[in-house]
C-alpha cells in the first residue's frame, strides 16, 4: 500500500511538473519534450490502476504520433528560436490576471464537484457494464468495442479517416515546373503513338518528321 | 494520505486540466503550444475517465477514453496542418500577430 502511494506521487508529482514546464518552456522543443514525458507518466499511471490497455496505447498513440507530429511541425516551421513568452511587457498584459483568476475558479470548481461525488457516493449509478476480473483488461474492451459500442467505434474510424483527408487536402500544395507521371497518359499509350515501323532505301537513310 | 483513492486521481486530473486552461489564457506567443494545452486537457478528461471506470468497476469509462483518443489524434492532426498552411501563407504563427479575422 505504501509503495503503491508512493509510486502514485512519484509519477503524478512528474506528470504536474512537466505539464507546467509544457505551458512555460520558453523553447518549443522543450515544451514537446515535456508534453512526452508528461504522456509517459499518466500512460505509467494508467498501467498502475489496472488500465493497461489504455496505457499501452496512450504511449503509442500520443508519443508515437502525436507528440512526434508536434516535433515535426515545430522543427519544420522553424519556431524553436522563436521565444515563447508569457508576460509581455506592451501594455497589453490585462489578460493575465484574469485569465489566472478564470482558471483558479476553473479549478475550484472541478474540486467542489469532486467533493460532491465523494460525499454522495450513489450518485452515478446507472448503465454499468461491469468490469468481469477473470478477463484482462484488453480482452474486456475488446469484448465490450465490438458488440455495444460498435457502431461508435466504426464512428471513430471515419472520424481519423476524416481528419487524414482534411490534413491532405489542407497541406497539398501543386508546385509548377515539377514533372510528374501521369498515369492515365501512360496507360492510354498506344502502339502507333510511340513507333513507327520504316522500310530504310539503301544510301538513302530517314527522313524524321519532327 | 497513504491509500490512493478515487480522490487523489481527480485531483491529479483537475490540476493538470486547469495548467492546461492557464496554458491557453496566458500564452501570447506561439500556437503550437496552445495546441499541446489542448492535449493536456483531453489528458486530463481520460484520466478523470479512467479513474471512474476502474473505481466504479464500469468498463464504459474506458471505451469512451479509446474514443477521446482518437478525436484528439485527429484534432491535433488538423490543428497542425492548419497551422503549417497558415505559416506557409503568412510567415509567422505567433498568436498576437494573428489577426486577420480582428477586420
Amino acid at each position: 500500500m505504501i509503495a503503491h502511494a508512493i509510486v502514485f506521487y512519484i509519477f503524478s508529482l512528474i506528470a504536474i511538473v512537466s505539464a507546467i514546464m509544457v505551458t512555460v518552456s520558453r523553447n518549443t522543443v522543450n515544451s514537446v519534450f515535456f508534453l512526452i514525458l508528461d504522456f509517459i507518466s499518466i500512460s505509467c499511471l494508467f498501467i498502475m490502476i489496472g488500465a493497461e490497455f489504455l496505457g499501452m496505447i496512450m504511449l503509442i498513440v500520443y508519443v508515437g504520433a502525436v507528440a512526434v507530429l508536434f516535433l515535426f511541425v515545430v522543427m519544420m516551421l522553424n519556431v524553436a528560436q522563436q521565444k515563447n513568452e508569457w508576460f509581455i511587457s506592451k501594455g497589453r498584459s490585462a489578460h493575465i490576471p484574469v485569465g489566472l483568476l478564470v482558471s483558479l475558479i476553473i479549478f475550484f470548481e472541478i474540486i467542489i464537484v469532486i467533493g460532491g461525488w465523494k460525499y454522495k457516493p450513489d450518485l452515478i449509478d446507472s448503465l454499468a457494464i461491469e468490469i468481469n476480473t477473470e478477463l484482462t483488461n484488453t480482452q474486456t474492451l475488446g469484448t465490450v468495442i465490438y458488440t455495444d459500442y460498435i457502431h461508435l467505434f466504426q464512428l471513430s474510424g471515419m472520424v481519423l479517416l476524416v481528419a487524414m483527408i482534411g490534413a491532405i487536402v489542407l497541406t497539398y500544395r501543386q508546385r509548377s515546373g515539377v514533372k510528374r507521371q501521369s498515369y492515365f497518359r501512360q496507360i492510354s499509350r498506344e502502339r502507333k503513338d510511340g513507333i513507327e515501323v520504316v522500310e530504310v532505301e539503301n544510301n538513302k537513310g530517314v527522313k524524321i518528321d519532327a | 494520505m497513504l491509500s490512493i483513492g478515487l480522490g487523489h486521481y481527480l485531483t491529479l486530473a483537475a490540476i493538470i486540466f486547469t495548467i492546461g486552461v492557464v496554458g491557453i489564457f496566458l500564452n501570447r506567443k506561439n500556437v503550437i503550444v496552445i495546441l499541446m494545452s489542448i492535449e493536456l486537457i483531453l489528458l486530463a478528461v481520460n484520466i478523470n475517465l479512467v479513474s471512474f471506470s476502474i473505481f466504479i468497476n464500469d468498463i464504459s469509462g474506458q471505451v469512451f477514453t479509446l474514443f477521446i483518443l482518437t478525436v484528439a489524434a485527429a484534432e491535433a492532426a488538423i490543428g497542425l496542418a492548419i497551422i503549417v498552411v497558415y505559416y506557409r501563407n503568412s510567415g509567422t504563427i505567433r498568436v498576437e500577430e494573428i489577426d486577420k479575422l480582428k477586420g
